[in-house]
Formats: structure tokens, sequence, C-alpha cells
């Protein structure tokens, strides 16, 4: 289990130095602004999220409401879901996984290209949820880092809405760890 | 409640009498439930006994419905053995059912394989090798069917503690499933 301390500290660190923006000049500042550069990137990658679903139970129905006309994720710039690890960069972990299936799961993650992010959607993802028995791994940060845990059982769209803005909060703050160095956190 | 065909083919008690007659010395106890019948047996001759329902003239039960083991460690009530294996049958002509129950002792929980008489027993024998840890002689293909490879133990016996996780560690590909 990841050291929740030294992964906050972890993440302190990552965080780009807040040097000041300079304000645009006089001439300039009806048509031009300024920003930093790590900010600005932020901002385009937290607008572009291409989601990867790893449906596996009832949360992933609760997903393609999401992503559906009613709830239209399409407003938080997440709506191209694609089913290649290759062409995402947020893999949604949508439902109970197995300890049988965990190489499956980190293999898949192990695809997906940087930056990349993880939700986990819902309890059994979270912790294993109501399965506290041999066969479901109690949680998917034991083999995959994760960025966002979303409760519920499964949760509402809103909830799962809820979490895609978290994790657009969380990359805007470039709080989010290259996953080589994240890999060092997990323990074995 | 159709009625027809029920007394020509099985009695009202949904006793077998020539099944009983057939393997007397092998039936230790017959339980009869709403007209479904249990017999108690040994498990010695349970691939004859299981061929013989299937190709009974009068009622064939040739559908197998479920096998299964059961675990009675920590029972409230004296059992026989520790572990039980269980055959549901079905027979479609007839609209009939019964049950055959074999206990098998702790130490040496092995029964004989009906994956020749039943093709379905064979997956469900796999089943109960895996869960319960019951040995099937002569069965073709006995490996787990459920857990994965590396799982060591056999999980619903009651003596498997619910919260040990056995964590998958090789590659997708060398699990050969």
């Amino acid at each position: 289990m990841i050291s929740v301390e030294i992964y906050r500290n972890f993440m302190q660190i990552q965080r780009p130095p807040t040097t000041p923006v300079v304000a645009p000049s006089e001439e300039a500042k009806d048509f031009a602004f300024t920003t930093r550069l790590a900010d600005f990137i932020q901002w385009g990658r937290k607008n572009s999220l291409w989601p990867l679903p790893f449906g596996t139970a009832c949360c992933a129905i609760e997903y393609m409401g999401v992503v559906s006309s009613h709830y239209d994720v399409s407003r938080f710039g997440a709506e191209v879901v694609r089913f290649s690890p290759r062409q995402s960069d947020c893999m949604l972990v949508l439902g109970t996984v197995v300890e049988k299936m965990g190489p499956v799961l980190k293999q898949v993650y192990d695809q997906m290209l940087e930056p990349k992010y993880v939700i986990a959607v819902g309890v059994c993802a979270s912790s294993g949820g109501f399965y506290r028995a041999y066969h479901v791994m109690q949680g998917i940060d034991q083999i995959i880092p994760v960025d966002v845990y979303v409760p519920g059982c499964p949760p509402t769209p809103e909830g799962i809405i809820h979490g895609m803005i978290r994790l657009q909060e969380k990359i805007q703050r470039g709080g989010i760890v290259r996953a080589r160095d994240r890999h060092k956190l997990i323990g074995k | 409640m159709q009625e027809t065909g029920t007394s020509s083919s099985v009695s009202n008690s949904g006793m077998l009498p020539e099944f009983a007659s057939a393997f007397a010395s092998e039936i230790l106890a017959t339980e009869d439930f709403r007209g479904d019948v249990t017999y108690v047996i040994k498990p010695q001759r349970i691939r004859e006994m299981i061929r013989f329902l299937k190709t009974l003239e009068r009622c064939p039960f040739n559908v197998m419905m479920d096998l299964f083991a059961m675990d009675y460690l920590k029972s409230n009530t004296e059992m026989p053995e520790r572990f039980a294996v269980i055959y549901n049958l079905y027979s479609l002509p007839s609209n009939a059912r019964v049950r055959l129950k074999a206990y098998v002792p702790e130490a040496k929980p092995e029964i004989e394989s009906i994956h020749d008489v039943y093709k379905a027993a064979n997956w469900f024998e796999r089943e109960a090798w895996d869960l319960f840890g019951i040995t099937f002689t002569g069965h073709p293909h006995l490996q787990r069917i459920l857990c994965h490879n590396e799982f060591v133990g056999h999980p619903l016996r009651k003596d498997y503690p619910s919260d040990q996780y056995q964590r998958l560690k090789t590659s997708i590909r060398s699990t050969g499933m």
C-alpha cells in the first residue's frame, strides 16, 4: 500500500514553482494575456482527457449514462472514449477486479502513454467493496497508482462526473506524478 | 400441476424402486422432500449408479443439473464425513428429480469421475476440485477452473481464511488461461 504521507510529500516536490506572472504591457493588454507555460499545458491536458473504460461491473453501466446525452461528459472534454490503451490517457476502472484479472489490468495500464491518470470508480475498484473474500483484489491501488477514488455502489453519474472534475483540478495543480516515479512508491 | 405421466413413470413419493433394489447395498439412507428424493450413498460405485439413472427406461435422468461439494466442518449436526459430493439429476420426459449424496472422508476426499456419462460433469468436477479439493479419479483434465493457477489451497473449505488473498504475480500469458 502507498504511504499517504510519502505520496503527499512527493506531490509537493513535483509542483511547479509559483513564479509570478508578468502582466502584458500596456499596449498589448487588450489582445494578449500572460500565463505560466506549465499552467497552460495543464489547462490543455485537463480539458482533453481521452478515457479508457475498464468496465467489469455495474459501474460501467453508470458510465454509459455519463457519456450519453443526458449527463454529457463532453462538457468536460472527456467524451471521446477509446478502447485502446495506446490512444487514451485516463483509465476508469469501473467495477470489481478479481485477483485473476490483476495482471490484465496492469498490462493495460502499462500500455497507456504518459501522462496518464487513473480513476477508481465505485467501492469495488477502490477497496474491494463488499467482496471481503479470497477472490477480489482489495483495491486496485495494490497494483496500479490511483489518482481519484469515487465512492458508491455504483456511484451516480453525478458522482463519476464529480470524480472527473476532481481529476481535472488535480491535473491543473500539477500534482500528477509521472508513473515511472509513482511505481517506486508502491510497495510490492 | 400436471398429473398425467407421473403415476406411470415415477411413483407419487418420487422413489425409484428399481434403483433402490439394484444398489440396495450401496444406499445408506433415503430422504423424500415433496416428491424430490435424495439417496445417501457410498461413494465407491457412483459411476455405475449415475449411468443406471441416466439409462433408466421408465424415467431416464437425462439432464445433469448440478454437481457440487459440501464442507461440514464446524457443522452443528454430526455428519458421517467432513465432505459430501452431491449430484442433482433431472428427467425431462418425466419431470422428475433425484439427488445423490456421497460422503467422502477428509483424509482422502476422492470419488470417481463421471465425465464420460455426462459431459456437463467435466467442468462441475473441476469446480468442486478447485474450491473444495475433492479429487475426481479418472478425470481427463482436473485443473483449477475459477481460481488462478498460482492459487494455493481450496477457498470454499471452511478452514480457509476468507481474507487470505492471493495475488496473481505472473503475466497474463504465463497463466495459461
